[in-house]
C-alpha cells in the first residue's frame, strides 16, 4: 500500500466518531491530527526470496509476513501518537527476487527515511548497511539470526529484534537442562545453515551443562517434498535413521531448511521428544501465547490481519513500536536523539514478555525473554529460573558481554 | 449457656476489661481470575466463609459505596456482574462492552466506569438503568481507573500507549494526556483529591502526578536486596486517607513496598505472596489484604505495625480484593 493511501486510510481512522448504540454520547470531538504534528516516517524494505515448499502446509510463510505486524504497530504508535501530536507512516518496498536491495534502500534513503525495518538474508543486510554507512539511518533487522551479524560483521547502523541462533539455541537448552532431559542425540542436516545452528547447539550444551551422546547427518536429499504415497516411505525411515543410538533423552535437530526434521516427531526408533528446529522449538513469539498481557496483542493482530501472529511479525512490530515509543519519549522524530535514545538505558519497551525489552549495547541485539513451544502452545518461557546472572538473567541468553567479539564499523 | 458461646462472652470480656476492642468484622471479597469464584473472607476471624461461583475470569471488582453490590468485570463473558451482597447472588448484568478488565464507581454510587482493555475504550454506565451513557476513545489497551474524591475527573490509564488519559465526567471529554513510564496499571487519587499515583508495571516505577498541573511530581522507583530489578512490576496501589502512607503492591517481587506519602520515599518492603497484584483496605484502615496471584492466596498486613501478620489460601489466581466500606 502507498504511503498517501496508508496515511488517508489512518487518518480516516482517526476521525471517524464513535456512533454506536442509539444515545451514548460522543467520547470525543472527531480526532483529526492538529495542523502542528510532526510526522515521523518509518520504511520496510522485504526483499523476496524463492518460495520454498515447507513439510506442513500449516508452516507456509503468508505473503504479508512481518508487515502485518508493522503495520499493527503503525497503528498503536499513532493511537498514542494522536495525542502527543506525531503522526507515523510507513512505507513498504518489496524486492523481488534477484532485485537490487541496494537501490530500493536508497530510494526510501532519498524520500526521508531514516528509520528501515528490513526483512532480508545476513548477505544482503551487511550491504544495505554498507549502503548507508554514515548517514543518517538505522535499520532493524527483523529476520536473520546470523551470529556474525552480532559478532565480526556488527553494524553500529543496524539493530537487531530477530534473537540471534546463540539466543535460540540458550533459551531451549535451559529448558531442557532444568528438565533434566540432558542427554542429547543430534540430528543434523548438510547445509551450512543448519551447521550454524549446530555450532551453537554445542556452545549451549557446553555453556548449561548437557551432553551430546552423537551426532548423526542426514544426507538424503529428497527431492519433491511431497509425494502422494510419500508417508508411507518416511515412516520406514525415519525408525531405522534414529536406531542404535547411545542412552538419551531428546532428539535435537538441526535442520532449518526443514528438509526432514519434522519428519522426526513420532517417528523416532525410541520413544522420546524432539526439539531444535522442529518439534520444541524456541522463537521470540507463538500465536498461542498469552501471558503478561499477550491475548490483547493477538486478539488486535487477528483482527487486522485475518491471520495468526508469527514471530517476524512480532520482530517487527518491537521495531516500528521501538521507533514510536521513542518518538513520544524524546517529543521528536529527529535521527540523533532517537537513535541515542534507542540504545540508552532510558529506553525500555513492554512487548508481552513479563519484562521491558531493550537493545544490548554491545551488538545492538534486543535482549528479550524466549518463548519455547511446541506446535499447539508454549511451553515456557526462557530465561528459566536457576540460571543466574550478574546483572540480569535474560542475559544468560545470546552472547554476553564479555565474550562478546563485536567491534562497531 | 452453650460452653462455646460461654467461652466467646469470656474471652471478649476479657478483651474489654483489657481495653481492647474486639476486632470489627468486615466482609472481604477476592476475584479468583483462573477460578471464576468470589472468595469471601471475614476480616476479624481471617478464615473463608463462602465461594461463589461467578462468570469467567473475574478481574476488577469493588462495591459500590452503599455496600449493597459486588460489581464483579466478568472480562470474559464480556459483562460486568452485580452480586448482591446480602443474598450473595447475581442479581444482575451492566453492559460494560468486551472484555472488562477494571472498573470504578462516582462518589454518589450513580456511574459505573468500565476500562474495556480489548477495544481501547472507557464505557460509563449508569447503575439504575443499566445503560451505557458515554463510550470513550482513549489509549491501547486502557487497564486502570481512577475517579477523583470530588468526583469532576475519571482517569484511564492505557497500557501500550502508557499514558494517564484525565477525563471529565461531565463532558466526557479528555481534557489532558499525561505519559508515564511503561505498561501503566493501575491509578489512585489521594483522599484529599491533589495527587495521583499511577503505577508502571514495566518500568517498575511510580509516578505520582500533580493533579492541578497534570504533571509528573516524582517518579518512584524501587529496589529490593536479592531481587532482580525485572521481577518489580508495581500494579496495585493504595494510600491511607489521612494521606500518610501508601502501599504498592510488586508483582513478581513478591512484596509491597510501604512509601512515605509525604516525602515519597520507600521505607520498607514487606515479603507477601507471589505476584502481588491489588489490595484494599478495611474501614478502619487496620489491616491490608493483598492479592497473591500465582500463590493462590491472600496476605494480610497489619497497619500500625507494618507486619504480615497472615496468608489465607483462597481461589484460583485471586486477582481483585474489595472490602465493605461499613
Amino acid at each position: 500500500m502507498q504511503v498517501r493511501q496508508l496515511a488517508l486510510l489512518l487518518l480516516l481512522l482517526a476521525a471517524s466518531p464513535r456512533c454506536l448504540a442509539e444515545t451514548p454520547a460522543q467520547g470525543e470531538a472527531p480526532q483529526q491530527q492538529p495542523a502542528t504534528a510532526t510526522t515521523v516516517p518509518i520504511g520496510y524494505l522485504k526483499q523476496e526470496v524463492k518460495k520454498v515448499i515447507p513439510l506442513s502446509r500449516l508452516k507456509v510463510e503468508p505473503e504479508d509476513i512481518g508487515i502485518a505486524g508493522a503495520e499493527i504497530a503503525l497503528t498503536d504508535n499513532n493511537t498514542t501518537g494522536r495525542f502527543t501530536k506525531q503522526q507515523f507512516t510507513l512505507e513498504v518496498e518489496r524486492v523481488p527476487v534477484g532485485g537490487d536491495a541496494v537501490e530500493a534502500l536508497e530510494k526510501l534513503v532519498q524520500r526521508g527515511h531514516h528509520y528501515i525495518v528490513v526483512d532480508a538474508l545476513a548477505e544482503t543486510l551487511l550491504r544495505l548497511s554498507d549502503a548507508v554507512k554514515g548517514k543518517d539511518v538505522l535499520l532493524f533487522n527483523v529476520r536473520a539470526s546470523d551470529e556474525n551479524l552480532r559478532e565480526k560483521d556488527c553494524r553500529a547502523n543496524v539493530l537487531h529484534t530477530a534473537p540471534d541462533r546463540a539466543m535460540l539455541a540458550d533459551a531451549l537448552a535451559q529448558y531442557l537442562v532444568w528438565k533434566r532431559w540432558q542427554r542429547w542425540l543430534v540430528v543434523k542436516g548438510v547445509f551450512p545453515e543448519d551447521l550454524a545452528y549446530l555450532d551453537m547447539v554445542r556452545r549451549s550444551a557446553k555453556r548449561f551443562g548437557a551432553t551430546i551422546v552423537e551426532e548423526r547427518e542426514y544426507k538424503e536429499t529428497p527431492g519433491a517434498r511431497r509425494s502422494d504415497s510419500g508417508e508411507q516411505q518416511i515412516q520406514q525411515q525415519m525408525p531405522v535413521f534414529t536406531q542404535g543410538a547411545p542412552s538419551y533423552d531428546v532428539v535435537v535437530v538441526a535442520d532449518e531448511r526443514d528438509v526432514f526434521g519434522s519428519y522426526l516427531p513420532y517417528r523416532t526408533w525410541d520413544p522420546r521428544p524432539v526439539a531444535g528446529t522442529a518439534g520444541l522449538q524456541a522463537m521470540s513469539w507463538h500465536p498461542a501465547h498469552e501471558q503478561w498481557g499477550a491475548t490483547q496483542m493477538q486478539n488486535r493482530f487477528q483482527r487486522a490481519a485475518n491471520r495468526f501472529m508469527l514471530p517476524i511479525d512480532y520482530q517487527a512490530w518491537v521495531a516500528v513500536r521501538a521507533i514510536g515509543e521513542t518518538a513520544s519519549r524524546v517529543g521528536s522524530g529527529d535521527f540523533a536523539p532517537v537513535s541515542a535514545f534507542l540504545r540508552s538505558d532510558e529506553f525500555g519497551l513492554a512487548a508481552f514478555k513479563g519484562q521491558k525489552v531493550t537493545f544490548r549495547r554491545w551488538d545492538g541485539q534486543l535482549r528479550q525473554p524466549i518463548i519455547v513451544a511446541g506446535p499447539d502452545l508454549p511451553v515456557s518461557t526462557s530465561p528459566q529460573e536457576g540460571f543466574l546472572h550478574e546483572h540480569a538473567e535474560v542475559d544468560t541468553l545470546g552472547i554476553d558481554e564479555p565474550e562478546s567479539e563485536c567491534k562497531f564499523q | 449457656m452453650r460452653a462455646d458461646a460461654l467461652v466467646m462472652a469470656i474471652v471478649a470480656a476479657i478483651g474489654l476489661i483489657a481495653g481492647g476492642e474486639p476486632a470489627r468484622a468486615y466482609s472481604v471479597y477476592v476475584s479468583n481470575e483462573k477460578g471464576n469464584s468470589i472468595t469471601v473472607l471475614d476480616s476479624a476471624t481471617l478464615e473463608v466463609t463462602q465461594t461463589i461461583p461467578v462468570g469467567q475470569r473475574p478481574r476488577g471488582i469493588k462495591l459500590t459505596p452503599d455496600d449493597k453490590y459486588l460489581l464483579i468485570c466478568a472480562s470474559d463473558d464480556d459483562t460486568v456482574q452485580m452480586l448482591d451482597v446480602a443474598s450473595r447472588e447475581i442479581v444482575g448484568e451492566l453492559p460494560s462492552g468486551p472484555d472488562p478488565e477494571l472498573l470504578n464507581i462516582h462518589p454518589s454510587g450513580s456511574t459505573v466506569y468500565v476500562a474495556n482493555e480489548d477495544d481501547n475504550l472507557l464505557t460509563a454506565i449508569d447503575i439504575a438503568d443499566k445503560k451505557v451513557v458515554a463510550e470513550m476513545e482513549v489509549g491501547v489497551e486502557p487497564e486502570g481507573v481512577g475517579v477523583s474524591p470530588d468526583g469532576k475527573t475519571v482517569v484511564v490509564t492505557s497500557e501500550t500507549t502508557n499514558m494517564a488519559h484525565f477525563i471529565d465526567t461531565d463532558s466526557y471529554q479528555i481534557t489532558d494526556n499525561v505519559l508515564v513510564g511503561q505498561r501503566p496499571r493501575f491509578a489512585e487519587f489521594r483522599a484529599d483529591g491533589s495527587q495521583l499515583w499511577v503505577t508502571s508495571e514495566v518500568a517498575g516505577v511510580v509516578s505520582v502526578i500533580d493533579t492541578k498541573a497534570h504533571k509528573v511530581l516524582k517518579v518512584i522507583s524501587f529496589a529490593v536486596p536479592g531481587v532482580q530489578p525485572e521481577q518489580i512490576q508495581p500494579v496495585g496501589v493504595r494510600l491511607t486517607k489521612d494521606g500518610t502512607k501508601a502501599f504498592v503492591a510488586l508483582g513478581p517481587a513478591n512484596r509491597v513496598a510501604v512509601i512515605d506519602a509525604k516525602t515519597l520515599e520507600v521505607e520498607k518492603y514487606l515479603l507477601v505472596g507471589q505476584r502481588v497484584w491489588q489490595l484494599a483496605f478495611t474501614p478502619d484502615e487496620a489491616l491490608l489484604f493483598v492479592t497473591n496471584g500465582n500463590s493462590n492466596d491472600v496476605s494480610v498486613i497489619d497497619v500500625p505495625s507494618l507486619t504480615v501478620v497472615k496468608s489465607i489460601p483462597v481461589g484460583t489466581a485471586p486477582w481483585g480484593v474489595a472490602i465493605s466500606q461499613h
